[in-house]
């Protein structure tokens, strides 16, 4: 990582590279209401900054990504770029994917050289240019190889490096360490950060879509939290250190427990009154509308013992939590809420906790603890209480699944309906509560449950 | 499933869907009936007596039709079977039955005609049966090869988890073939068999009028009855045996294939990329049926009894090994070589005695014309079929209505349509040899609209993102982005779209409009003179020289290709 680039760029921070006003997204669907992605969103971001855009999978951040790429137009509000209305690709913005998107018969050296081609540049300049990102990101000597001959941390470097090379004034990265495993993300991390400090890419602006809040407190300056159905941001957050950060800091520690916090949605945010929006409380879980994650029981009961066992005694501090169990935000806050979503814990102030109900769950036995599940359905998803009530109402005791997901549909899109009536399906065959016939798509009652 | 066992239960009560499927049933009963009588008649002093181009005959025709399509096609399983599996299970002996295969598969069906009409016919003197088991015969080498190609791939990538999971539960080889291996080979072989059915269509209209040499059989059926409208020049009755296929394919498609494949998808081994399709309707309506549904069930129960009964030794069971398998081999080998060098040997002498130089080298002149038409009709289909197949695929619903029409498409036997052309070339006195050529690819073209349009739907929508997010366009986009995704998928199309081409040459380089008959320059045309006039040397001579061109055309061409292709086109 010698190579200079030839112009270094400054970083004026101030001036306004983007600005997206009241952006609407919505996805026309058949019956009644349309799926509302993002609503109302407004953010800007100025040159010399990382910003972050923290949210949990199905906010609709990537989509916001796209959106400020020229690449999706929004259904309503505008993205103003560099003082112009966009109203296509844009150029001078370059993106980072998750999946890497390099073409794969093209040598790390061409994958480069493509944004460059398509500006027509001549040959000679083009594998100058290229060869100069290349070796800035590391990956010198890997020219000529392709790209499933990389693994996966170099293969995300031949993706920063196709978009730095044509000098992006904003770069937009899409849950760009997502894919790769715990040690390279980290490393590539680090990697970019210090270029970023020496000021050694030919870019003005950073802005960084991810799940992971420590990924989002070491690297940003500025964090957006997003909130979810619809999407739109819920606080704003500037990130007080400097580059670089230690994890194990202090303050580090502290802030990463803030958004926490914030992000566990019945957290009552005391010190942070003014960030709360008070369109967050819309928000609120309408039970038989959660769109359910395809959680397995057993996995919900792991996550019970866990928290019932030594030496949580039923009590957990989330980030330590998702620490000790190595999950992700995406992988913990829907756990979480699952749990709370049958009365067997409590989400508050960055913490869980496991209520009395969940506690003589996990101490009971197998049957005992399908009889308490049984119930906790029953009692806390109106959707289930519907579905059992149409099934012991018909004298085949058979329904079509098509009406439930159907119904589901109302509150979310076609996908999560179909994911969230398979989790309860899941939940419901543990509990004996109903059983389901995939080839005829049909929910039953087995002869027990009658 | 729930509801066995209980007898006496609700369900088992009949319903509508009962009372339609069971005359349903018994409609196809009588047909089937009626129509094997007329099989076993002997052969009528004047054929032309036997069809009539009256319209209210059609659907017998094509009832007929249809019966020697599935007479086919249950040879077909039975090969499948037999070959296929005797092929994968033995080494030695899939040394010798998959070049065979492959070498079939080569080989123009419509050649064989010459040889078993004479067979079939010398093996029930006078009888119907004779013409039309030579009919059915060439349906039957149009479908097998196919099939039994991919009975052998699948048997021979069972998952070795799947593998030794049968082993550890002890089942025997009956057992753990119709538990295991049958279950894995379901997709690709209900997959296959579809392909085959739609160029069986082709061969089963072609194959009903029999003329070798100086025996003229016209076998009662939709092909025959175009030949008739052909020989009168009667265009209407052209159009009423279209629409009549027209309605036979699509009822064929919808009660049938669609069931079929949607039932075929439980059998997939990979978590459903393609996921849920709804059900196709007659698997909704048989669904619905309680009578019917039971007698499936207790039908399935019977067939899943017999795959389970322990025939041959347990897995546990000590091996007992005479000789060292070393030895064998070479022994087996050493057979092998002698056969070969035999075999050779006698076509050497034949050939040397019944054939001049001058002969070979213009029939092989031949076979490069048909060769040229067979390029440059690909190349023409793929400029047509390449864009649009893309713009289709690229959005998920028209991909799905374009990929019903292509395959429905590809189902429909092309050489109906070829009268209308040749009227057109007739009257406007165009050049036989350049416009008799597209016919060649009528039928054939879909395979590659169909896989070209599987390609583009299946191109990552993420590439094409970054694609546009760094502002590729134009011809530099197709070069970089597009046509690299989509060139395994074109290469399968054009190399499925030039095998049958081949086939169909022999039908498309000669055709006739009352008594004028147009002929093309090439190998198929020779081919078909030659059968008419029942010069069987000849034949000989045209298929081997058109087996060849095609064997060596896979190999240098298209096997490479696709090589090449896998290694460097695929997305991992």
């Amino acid at each position: 990582m010698t190579q200079q680039p030839t112009a270094p760029t400054t970083h004026p921070a101030g001036a306004e590279l983007v600005r997206i006003v009241n952006c609407r997204q919505a996805y026309h669907k058949e019956s009644a209401t349309d799926l509302v992605v993002l609503d109302g969103v407004n953010l800007s971001i100025r040159s010399g900054e990382i910003v972050g855009l923290l949210g949990r999978s199905g906010s609709g951040k990537s989509t916001l990504l796209r959106i400020i790429a020229g690449l999706l137009p929004p259904t309503a509000g505008e993205v103003i770029w560099k003082g112009r209305k966009l109203t296509g690709p844009a150029d001078g913005i370059s993106m980072v994917f998750q999946s890497f998107a390099l073409f794969p018969w093209l040598t790390v050296q061409k994958n480069v050289e493509l944004g460059l081609e398509a500006q027509g540049i001549p040959p000679a300049e083009r594998l100058k240019l290229a060869e100069d990102a290349i070796d800035l990101i590391g990956l010198g000597g890997y020219e000529n190889a392709y790209p499933k001959e990389l693994s996966g941390g170099m293969r995300q470097r031949v993706g920063l490096a196709r978009a730095l090379v044509v000098r992006p004034d904003l770069l937009l990265m899409d849950e760009p360490f997502s894919a790769l495993d715990v040690l390279t993300a980290e490393n590539l991390r680090t990697d970019l950060v210090e270029l970023w400090a020496e000021k050694k890419l030919p870019i003005q602006s950073i802005l960084l879509v991810t799940h992971n809040i420590e990924e989002a407190v070491l690297m940003c300056d500025r964090i957006l939290i997003f909130s979810s159905n619809p999407g739109r941001v819920a606080h704003e957050l500037q990130v007080p250190f400097e580059h670089p950060r230690n994890r194990e800091d202090m303050a580090f520690r502290q802030f990463v427990d803030r958004i926490y916090a914030l992000m566990t949605r019945r957290a009552p945010v005391v010190s942070e009154a003014d960030m709360t929006d008070p369109d967050l409380q819309r928000t609120e879980i309408t039970a038989d509308a959660v769109a359910l994650p395809p959680l397995p029981i057993n996995t919900l009961v792991g996550m019970m013992e866990t928290l019932a066992a030594d030496p949580l005694h039923g009590r957990a501090d989330l980030p330590l939590l998702a620490s000790r169990l190595q999950l992700e935000l995406d992988d913990l806050f829907p756990l979480g809420e699952s749990l709370q979503l049958l009365g067997f814990a409590e989400l508050e102030d960055g913490d869980i906790l496991l209520t009395p109900e969940g506690m003589r769950f996990v101490q009971s036995e197998h049957e005992t603890r399908k009889h308490i599940l049984w119930q906790n359905m029953l009692h806390n998803i109106p959707m289930v209480r519907t579905i059992r009530a149409v099934l012991d109402e018909r004298p085949n005791h058979r329904a079509s699944a098509e009406r439930f997901r159907d119904e589901l549909e109302d509150s979310m899109s076609p996908d999560y309906a179909r994911q969230t009536l398979q989790t309860l399906i899941g939940w419901a065959r543990y509990a004996e509560l109903f059983d389901f016939d995939e080839e005829a798509d049909q929910l039953f009652l087995d002869d027990e449950a009658e | 499933m729930t509801e066995n066992g209980l007898p006496g239960n609700l369900r088992v009560r009949p319903n509508v869907a009962d009372l339609l499927g069971l005359l349903a049933i018994m409609a196809a009963a009588v047909v089937i009936a009626t129509a094997g009588r007329h099989m076993l008649v002997p052969i009528p002093a004047s054929e032309a007596g036997t069809i009539h181009l009256n319209p209210a005959w059609l659907p017998a025709y094509a009832v007929r039709t249809t019966l020697r399509m599935f007479a086919a096609l249950a040879a077909s399983l039975v090969f499948t079977f037999t070959y296929a599996v005797w092929a994968a299970k033995s080494r030695r002996a899939g040394q010798i039955l998959i070049p065979l295969l492959d070498i079939l598969q080569s080989v123009p069906i419509l050649g064989f005609l010459t040889f078993t009409v004479v067979f079939f016919l010398g093996l029930f003197p006078g009888r119907m049966m004779g013409a039309e088991l030579a009919a059915i015969f060439t349906i039957f080498t149009s479908q097998a090869w196919n099939m039994a190609f991919a009975m052998y791939q699948a048997l021979r990538t069972v998952p070795p988890d799947l593998e030794e999971a049968a082993r550890c539960f002890g089942l025997t080889p009956w057992q753990r073939f119709w538990r295991l291996e049958v279950p894995f080979a379901v997709p690709s072989l209900v997959w296959n068999t579809m392909i085959s059915m739609s160029g069986g269509w082709f061969m089963v209209v072609y194959s009903e009028t029999i003329t070798v040499g100086n025996t003229d059989i016209a076998l009662p059926g939709i092909g025959s009855y175009v030949g008739l409208a052909i020989e009168q020049r009667n265009i209407w009755a052209i159009f009423y045996a279209i629409v009549t296929m027209l309605a036979v394919i699509l009822a064929y498609d919808q009660l049938l294939f669609r069931p079929l494949v949607a039932w075929s998808a439980r059998f997939r081994t990979d978590d459903g990329a393609s996921l849920s399709t709804p059900d196709p309707w007659v698997l909704t309506l048989l669904r619905r049926t309680h009578l019917l549904r039971q007698f499936c069930l207790r039908a399935g129960d019977v067939m899943t009894r017999i795959g389970w009964l322990a025939l041959g030794p347990r897995p546990s069971a000590p091996r007992r090994t005479f000789v060292p398998s070393r030895l064998v081999d070479a022994a087996w080998l050493a057979v092998l070589a002698a056969f070969v060098i035999s075999v050779g040997w006698k076509t050497w002498a034949y050939g040397s005695t019944h054939y001049t130089t001058a002969q070979v080298l213009h029939v092989m002149g031949l076979g490069g014309f048909t060769l040229l038409r067979v390029m440059i009709t690909v190349l023409i289909a793929s400029v047509i079929w390449v864009p649009a197949g893309i713009w289709l695929g690229m959005s998920p619903q028209r991909a799905r209505r374009a990929q019903m029409a292509a395959q429905f498409m590809a189902a429909f036997p092309a050489n109906l349509f070829f009268p209308l052309v040749v009227v057109v070339i007739v009257h406007q006195h165009l050049n036989s040899n350049i416009w008799l050529t597209p016919l060649m690819l009528l039928g054939t073209q879909w395979y590659i609209l169909f896989n070209i349009v599987a390609g583009a739907s299946s191109y990552p929508g993420d590439l094409l993102e970054a694609a546009r997010n760094f502002h590729v366009k134009g011809w530099l986009w197709w070069r970089r982005v597009m046509l690299p995704g989509i060139a395994p998928y074109f290469i399968t199309g054009a190399l499925t779209a030039s095998g049958g081409a081949w086939n169909a040459a022999i039908a498309t380089e000669v055709a006739s409009w009352g008594d004028t008959t147009l002929s093309a320059q090439g190998l198929g045309a020779y081919i078909a003179h030659a059968t008419v006039a029942g010069a069987t040397d000849q034949v000989g001579l045209g298929m081997v020289v058109m087996a060849a061109f095609v064997l060596l055309l896979n190999r240098v061409l298209w096997r490479p290709l696709s090589n090449y292709a896998a290694r460097h086109y695929t997305f991992d």
